[in-house]
């Protein structure tokens, strides 16, 4: 069918194809082939689990503000296991620890980002009627659900509990560790397939589906930054793939992939054979986890762009010097991995070689977000929700990069790798960076799902709160970190004297953690209650550019009413001698 | 509702939809043997000793699995070539000579394991056998995911041929692509393993 919108305007025509027409409710909304659901359900997973992963670290923000201090309920609830009479196990706050990071990178931030985003925008911003492959897509958001239950049922197991051992999973010891490991490793194995899929099927999709006359350099900055996530994630997690197989072998088989010989834990000599390196898996997981860093905040860089340009009613400035850093980039974050590694003693060369590369791919971000900072140059802007979130995600994702540098260069980082410091500057860049571009996305693209609009008075409380408190959390622990705090610890530091002048600022990130959970309830509500109560809007809420904004909202099965074309680039807004202050892509 | 490029080419990239993503799922299973491949190099470097491949395996058996693969590599072009030009019958038959060349493999490999089992050569006993069976096993995995999609285009998916024969033989092309990328993989394996 070249024109899509036949199906929707002549049911009868399509008879033929009657399986898509009336479909039940399981195949309408659970296992759905359609890109819209399909994004909306990874959206949601995303959330969810989002609210999770905060919510573990609401618990171990407890600890670290007053280590030791029961809470008896949440004892009564947790059990003995984890929490005997309220206080809080290491072991447990370690579980949390692991699950934290895991959960809110890869169950989180990554679905939201590629899965939601890319699933719903994308295929509308190319005007495509549908994703490339429709059933491969719904397989991989079913491949992320059971990804995601086996995570949560590690916690529930009978002996251990879950994965122990940080989100990089270290060797040995997490090959040592309790069983939950290896129920991580067989969840991160479902995540990486589902992430297989939805990438080959993204670059797929915007290659071949793209509009009729929607050339690559007028692809919507979104388009671009989801096209070079997508081969981010294609050709960087299959290594750790390898790398998880590989770990599954040492916990099942016995194997000493990343055991080396006469290892001894806990005064034992292992019985394994030996020879095996931990360095091994270090460069594996990097090699993967750098392009990630990229894969969470190329998405929200994209949507911040989609926004700015819309609210500043500019182009946006130096849009193609923006997409070839972003190409630059994406190539860049392949060798770049092993400063992670600067711990690891790997010599002079090596470290030269790694921290030149660092420095370089810092040229594009800043490219990209000095690009961003001079589109709003002069603009008379519109202080919605959503660019209030694409406004503060500048300086928060400029902080989170700034501070970063002394982390590239191996002699400062040194002393600045287990402290706080390292923990401050990637949430700057993920929290209030990558989850307030997010946050701007949905509050943008809502309208499109579900043809009402968000209210923007709940919207604001929501952004003020969460601006204030994501700083109230993160700034201390720059100033902890600079002390010289453990970002180890389950006390959060208190077991040493030279960190008890700076001990009280843990009590100030958590009352931060705790009142930006509360923040999030006028989210929340918002949320549902829009859906049914929000403002009614048309196609256009926002008088934008881009060709998703055509189609009706929420956009029918097949997505749009005649085939759509592209007749200029993204950004014409304030055209000089243009009857309105924007000329979309899509009119003639 | 219909895909665009499922069936027809688009012009401006003189692909389909299924080439370009069989070519990326290959690209990253590139990078899945690659990181393995990467990694039997570091844990071989580091070793104080290595024994050589001939004296852990069986080569007679392994160069035997060599030619069956590479033969089936043969039929599998013969049955893609057969639909091309639309003799079904023929296809049917080098399609399942494909399917049985993948089956031998695996008796075979069958074969091999189970002689390692019994001599009690383990993939604990040491890293050059963990590395073997962790290679060999995830190719295995590999080969049965291969004959599991061919299967499917001998039996029940070859429908397609009646309602859409262009369709058909795209999707043969890319099961195709698929199955020379396994028989690739061993060619690397061999060598590597077996002989170095």
């Amino acid at each position: 069918m070249s024109d899509p919108g036949t199906v929707a305007a002549h049911p009868s025509h399509a008879a033929h194809e009657a399986h898509h027409e009336e479909l039940g409710f399981w195949r309408k909304y659970v296992f759905s082939t359609d890109h819209k659901v399909i994004g909306i359900q990874y959206a949601v997973t995303g959330l969810l689990f989002l609210l999770f992963g905060f919510s573990l670290m609401m618990l171990m923000r407890w600890n670290l503000a007053y280590p030791g201090a029961a809470i008896p309920w949440l004892g009564a609830i947790l059990g003995d296991s984890r929490m005997p009479g309220g206080t809080m196990l290491p072991e447990f706050y370690n579980e949390l620890g692991a699950m934290h990071g895991t959960i809110m990178v890869f169950l989180g931030v990554v679905p939201l980002a590629v899965g939601g985003f890319g699933n719903f925008v994308l295929p509308l911003q190319i005007g495509a009627p549908d994703m490339a492959f429709p059933r491969i897509n719904m397989l991989s958001y079913w491949c992320l659900f059971l990804g995601g239950i086996t995570m949560l049922a590690s916690f529930v197991i009978p002996a251990g509990g879950a994965a122990q051992s940080g989100w990089t999973s270290y060797v040995p010891l997490s090959d040592i560790a309790g069983s939950g490991q290896t129920w991580w490793l067989v969840g991160m194995i479902f995540l990486i397939t589902s992430s297989l899929l939805g990438a080959l099927n993204f670059i797929t999709t915007t290659i071949q589906l793209r509009a009729k006359g929607l050339t690559f350099m007028r692809f919507p900055f979104f388009v671009w930054a989801q096209f070079v996530t997508a081969f981010l994630l294609l050709l960087a997690f299959p290594p750790l793939e390898a790398a998880g197989v590989m770990q599954l072998m040492d916990r099942v088989a016995g194997t000493s992939f990343f055991l080396p010989s006469g290892l001894v834990v806990s005064g034992q000599a292992l019985t394994n054979a030996g020879g095996g390196n931990p360095l091994l898996w270090q460069h594996l997981f990097w090699f993967l986890a750098h392009p990630e860093v990229y894969v969470l905040i190329l998405p929200a860089m994209g949507i911040v762009a989609e926004i700015i340009a819309n609210n500043t009613r500019k182009p946006l400035w130096g849009y193609r010097s923006m997409v070839y850093s972003l190409v630059f980039l994406g190539f860049m974050s392949f060798i770049v991995w092993a400063h992670h590694m600067f711990m690891t003693g790997m010599g002079t060369a090596m470290a030269a070689f790694f921290q030149t590369t660092t420095m370089i791919i810092s040229i594009p971000s800043v490219v990209i977000l000095t690009s961003l900072m001079i589109s709003l140059w002069g603009a008379s802007m519109r202080f919605n929700t959503p660019m209030l979130f694409a406004l503060a995600f500048l300086p928060m994702f400029g902080i989170g990069g700034l501070t970063g540098l002394p982390l590239g260069l191996n002699i400062t980082d040194i002393p600045l790798h287990d402290t706080y410091y390292v923990i401050a500057h990637f949430h700057y860049v993920v929290a209030p960076g990558t989850i307030f571009g997010l946050m701007a996305g949905i509050y943008y693209w809502y309208p499109k799902a579900t043809g009402r609009r968000m209210n923007e008075t709940l919207g604001k409380i929501h952004f003020t709160g969460s601006l204030i408190c994501m700083n109230i959390i993160f700034m201390p622990m720059f100033i902890m970190g600079l002390a010289g705090v453990s970002r180890r610890l389950a006390d959060g530091g208190a077991s040493y004297d030279f960190a008890q002048p700076v001990l009280h600022w843990n009590v100030w990130s958590s009352w931060g953690a705790w009142t930006l959970g509360l923040f999030q309830l006028p989210f929340i509500f918002n949320f549902f209650w829009s859906i049914w109560n929000g403002e009614k809007v048309g196609e256009n809420p926002w008088e934008a550019t881009t060709i998703e904004w055509s189609a009706p909202s929420p956009p029918p099965h097949g997505n749009f009413i005649g085939a759509p074309e592209a007749y200029r680039g993204p950004y014409e807004y304030s055209v000089p001698g243009a009857p309105k202050d924007f000329w979309p892509q899509f009119e003639a | 509702m219909e895909i665009p490029y499922t069936v027809a080419i688009r012009r401006d990239t003189g692909l389909t939809n299924g080439k370009i993503g069989i070519w990326l799922f290959l690209a990253s299973e590139v990078m899945l043997f690659g990181a393995l491949f990467a990694s039997y190099i570091l844990i071989r470097t580091g070793a104080p000793s290595w024994p050589r491949g001939d004296t852990m395996l069986n080569v007679p058996l392994a160069t035997v699995n060599t030619i069956v693969l590479i033969s089936s590599s043969v039929t599998m072009v013969m049955a893609w070539a057969s639909l091309m030009r639309g003799r079904f019958e023929t296809f049917r038959i080098y399609m399942g000579l494909t399917i049985l060349c993948g089956l031998a493999f695996l008796v075979i490999k069958y074969f091999e394991y189970s002689a390692h089992f019994h001599e009690g050569a383990l993939p604990s006993t040491n890293n050059f056998l963990a590395i073997y069976f962790t290679l060999t096993g995830l190719h295995g995995l590999h080969v049965m995911g291969g004959m599991a999609v061919n299967a499917y285009f001998w039996g029940p998916g070859a429908k397609l041929w009646k309602t859409n024969p262009t369709w058909f033989t795209n999707r043969v092309e890319n099961a195709g692509l698929f199955w020379h990328f396994v028989d690739l993989v061993w060619i690397f394996l061999f060598p590597t393993l077996y002989l170095l």
